[in-house]
């Protein structure tokens, strides 16, 4: 085992002091000599045609500028996200209530919103369409193609109906999520900075700086060498700013090119919620079959998401729950189809897990149904089934050995006392206390579908004073990549942690590094500067070694490099002199590093290949209580083991997966965004709730290391993957506990209710 | 559009400095923290008194500056989180607290959760864990799942 002096070391946060002391700058930190403010008028409608837009009223408030309408895209007037179908601005129908329509610029940010109030859209209704099933139906309204199909996808292999037909024991089952809202608390923003050149500088609370860069380079028809975005600290991310970031941007720089000024737009909490990007709701339909040895033998799915408006990423989160719709189990026929619906509603992206987690709450429900038909132990009847190093998945994929998925489950059974809970919920009056299990796989990465993208690149300096700046291309946003790509900097380098500095995105200073999503972040941009800081790093050990010979050091011993020293033969030197060695002999001191993933695979036709580079994987436990008078359920304990790799910091790593869990149980439990006739009609957080500290559980949660061969420092990708399963173990507790098997997520009160009714 | 916008002359004490200011009488503390004395520090998370990210201490005790008027602030103190400081002049113990923890992620809500712990300690330097759970019921934190920021505002206690 290779000694390591700061790779899978708890270190400091990096970003922590500023934080704590409220210095950190986020979007809305910054303010510029001149600057003016944007506020988005928006579409009261699901969908509209735009008759005319007024601002007769609008220019009476004191401070108002002008607005900004799509007349005023010099650019192409389309958003360049995956399909292209989403203008910047539109121009002659708005398709979902909440769309920006056109932005007022006012010299304050209270007379900008006063302003937009005072609006005019003249528009006629058009007929809409709000369910995502009916939108599929032959004779409903055409809002997207001639299907409003916006994407689709198949997984085919084996001989399914041959396979139900002669199995001993089939399940199958309806289910349905809802969306999710991300409720970063910090909400969207931007402030656009003309350049003297004609240029824009635009400071962009984001996921994705690059999809910042496509956008604003578009919208204003400029070269791209004339357009830089400055990441600002980011508060909170989990996909939703991961696309509309780059929409918001190009608003407030078509502002700031047609006032010639700086130009700050602040979304509102309201206006986050009804337009900014959501998890998609999840309709699915899935069926298993089992012979009698109680092997899975064949696996059926229709999985169908609300792609809302616009298809911004619906093609790719469908195609990522796609690959992952059967769960982590050797099935040798499976018949996958799958969907994303054009909807007159707000359109869904990116979301922590990514169309995973609906699918899971799905397949990883309907798993316990099999079990029981079956009458083995659902754990057990999960070990019996599970992927293992060598196995092909529904995709025709053969795992490699980094696959800790029989160990995570192992580990989650034994550390919950699974096997005797499982037994004997425990009934205090009318409280009853059960135990629900799931497992999960993730692939890391863009995979075959984003394959494109799926490259990083990194600049690393080493200054004359030994200090190091290390410029990626994916962003911090909360996770931690600060900090776990300085401890890779350390590492390779042999540089004292502390005086390795990474910055913040600046699109000018790294080639594309594609999107911060897909849990991609370490592997990536640390292999990219794994690949640049190789190359100094031997200038930096050739010259250590010159320096202890020069000083007497015995060459007979090897020379050892760890946390920041060079010693051999009794004599020691630090990084700090090796750096100025190395710059007195005019050593080059600076490289670019970049990093593509292995080559990945997917046939359309039949879905079959190579669909992610690496997984990694997952299982959950969870102990819920349920009040059979009321049907109300509090999760009192998670257990949860993963196998991401190698673990870089494990303290950040216990942050992320605490955060994913509760992100995912609030998911299970609580979160229920409501649509009426179009328009959304809770968009707060009095009325869509989410867990606080009253509602967390107890955490037990393990790491098992799978080395990675390809990782940086044998890591995998960990973000998204402990959220996955969380809502199916709550659901199968439920379950365990009272009987009521609940096929919608949230597990509302009324719906356990309504089951423990039925009996 | 043309009416007049009423002022009034705040006095009060900010992070242990008087100030004095002709200010909109409409005016919001959060606003007047942000705007008019640029300590941005203090976040704006919701503007509806719903996640706490804008809790500063109002003669010691948690407020949403978002729900508070600043003329409402007339003859009293204001502690922003660039005013909570240790006894020695750097860092306050629950700031220490929750770097080492691993209690800040995104950072947005640690400013209104750090004002929060300091109010809810400073009322009740031996509250338990179920009292701070309580407390922090209204500061919303979608990164940490909470465990860290709990076991945080416990350490703080002893290092009061």
């Amino acid at each position: 085992m290779e000694k390591l002096s700061f790779v899978g070391k708890s270190l400091p946060r990096k970003d922590a002091l500023i934080k704590a002391t409220g210095r950190a700058q986020y979007a809305a930190d910054r303010d510029f000599a001149g600057m003016l403010h944007a506020a988005a008028v928006r579409s009261p409608r699901p969908r509209i045609k735009i008759l005319s837009i007024s601002d007769k009223a609008a220019r009476r408030v004191p401070g108002y500028v002008t607005l900004v309408t799509y007349k005023d895209i010099k650019g192409v007037n389309k958003w360049p996200v995956v399909m292209q179908d989403y203008p910047f601005l539109p121009q002659g129908e708005a398709r979902f209530a909440g769309e920006t329509v056109a932005l007022v610029v006012a010299d304050s940010a209270r007379a900008a919103k006063k302003a937009a109030a005072l609006v005019e859209i003249k528009y006629k209704e058009l007929p809409s369409v709000a369910d995502p099933l009916k939108a599929l139906e032959k004779g409903s309204v055409k809002i997207y193609g001639k299907d409003n199909i916006v994407s689709s996808f198949v997984i085919k292999k084996g001989a399914v109906d041959k396979a139900f037909e002669k199995a001993a024991f089939t399940v199958e089952g309806e289910f349905s999520t809802n969306y999710q809202v991300h409720a970063y608390l910090e909400t969207q923003g931007a402030v656009a900075v003309p350049e003297a050149d004609g240029g824009m500088t635009v400071h962009s609370s984001t996921q994705c700086p690059f999809y910042v860069l496509d956008a604003v380079a578009a919208a204003l028809a400029l070269p791209y060498h004339k357009v830089k975005i400055l990441q600002t600290v980011t508060g909170g991310g989990f996909g939703g700013k991961e696309d509309v970031p780059a929409l918001v941007a190009s608003h407030a720089a078509l502002c700031a090119a047609k006032t010639g000024r700086p130009v700050k737009l602040i979304y509102g909490r309201k206006e986050d919620f009804q337009s900014m990007s959501k998890r998609h709701p999840g309709w699915a339909r899935v069926a298993y079959a089992a012979d009698k040895n109680g092997r899975i033998t064949a696996c059926r799915v229709k999985y169908v998401l609300d792609g809302g408006a616009y298809s911004t990423l619906s093609p790719i989160v469908l195609w990522r729950g796609t690959v992952h719709a059967a769960g982590p189990y050797k099935i040798a026929n499976v018949d996958i189809q799958t969907y994303a619906a054009a909807t007159n509603k707000v359109p869904c992206g990116a979301f922590r897990g990514f169309g995973q987690p609906q699918i899971c709450f799905a397949q990883e429900s309907l798993i316990d149904e099999l079990a029981e038909k079956v009458g083995v132990d659902p754990v057990q009847f999960r070990l019996n089934n599970l992927l293992a190093p060598g196995d092909k998945t529904i995709t025709g994929q053969k795992l490699n050995s980094s696959c800790g998925l029989k160990e995570v489950v192992q580990a989650v059974k034994r550390r919950s006392g699974w096997d005797k809970k499982v037994l004997s919920p425990k009934r205090q009056g009318d409280v009853v206390t059960g135990i629900g299990f799931s497992a999960t796989y993730y692939g890391v990465g863009l995979g075959a579908k984003g394959r494109y993208l799926d490259r990083a690149g990194a600049f690393v300096n080493v200054y004359k004073d030994s200090s190091v700046t290390v410029n990626v291309g994916n962003t911090e946003m909360g996770q931690g990549a600060l900090t776990v790509l300085a401890q890779i900097t350390a590492e390779t380098l042999n540089a004292p942690y502390d005086s390795v500095r990474v910055e913040e995105v600046d699109s000018s200073k790294v080639p594309d590094s594609g999107p911060t999503v897909a849990s991609r972040t370490t592997l990536m941009s640390g292999n990219a500067i794994i690949e640049a800081a190789t190359p100094i790093r031997e200038r930096v050990f050739k010259t250590a070694y010159d320096m202890l010979i020069a000083e007497g050091a015995d060459a007979s011993k090897p020379m050892l490099a760890a946390g920041g020293l060079f010693s051999m033969g009794g004599k020691v030197v630090d990084f700090k002199k090796v750096a100025a060695g190395c710059w007195d002999r005019r050593q080059k001191m600076s490289e670019q590093g970049w990093y593509a993933a292995p080559r990945t695979t997917f046939k359309m036709e039949d879905g079959q290949g190579d669909a992610y580079v690496i997984y990694s994987y997952s299982a959950d436990a969870a102990e819920v209580e349920v009040d059979l008078r009321t049907g109300v359920a509090k999760v009192k304990k998670i257990w949860a083991a993963y196998d991401v790799g190698k673990i870089v910091n494990p303290r950040l790593a216990m942050g992320q997966a605490q955060g994913g869990i509760l992100q995912g149980m609030s998911w299970a439990m609580f979160e229920n965004l409501v649509y009426k006739n179009g328009i959304m009609v809770n968009p707060n957080f009095t009325d869509y709730v989410i867990a606080t500290t009253a509602d967390k559980p107890e955490y037990d949660i393990i790491f098992i290391e799978k080395p990675y061969a390809e990782g940086p420092y044998k890591a995998k990708g960990m973000g998204e993957v402990p959220l996955i399963g969380v809502a199916p173990a709550v659901a199968n507790a439920i379950k365990n506990a009272c009987g009521a098997r609940v096929r919608s997520v949230p597990l509302l009160p009324e719906k356990i209710w309504n089951e423990i009714k039925k009996g | 559009m043309t009416s007049k916008t009423a002022t009034f002359g705040l006095s009060c004490l900010v992070n242990g400095h008087k100030v004095e200011r002709e200010i909109p009488s409409s005016r919001s503390l959060l606003d007047f923290i942000r705007e008019d004395l640029g300590l941005k520090g203090t976040k704006e998370g919701c503007g509806e008194g719903e996640c706490g990210a804008c809790m500063v201490l109002v003669d010691g005790l948690a407020v949403n500056s978002c729900l508070m008027m600043a003329v409402q602030l007339h003859g009293k103190e204001l502690v922003t989180i660039e005013g909570i400081k240790g006894k020695d002049g750097g860092l306050h113990p629950l700031q220490k607290t929750f770097m080492a923890e691993g209690a800040v992620q995104c950072g947005f809500c640690t400013p209104g959760l750090i004002i929060a712990s300091e109010a809810l300690l400073r009322r009740n330097p031996k509250a338990t864990l179920e009292d701070i759970k309580l407390e922090l019921a209204g500061n919303l934190c979608r990164c940490t799942g909470y465990e860290k920021v709990l076991s945080a505002v416990e350490k703080a206690k002893t290092a009061k």
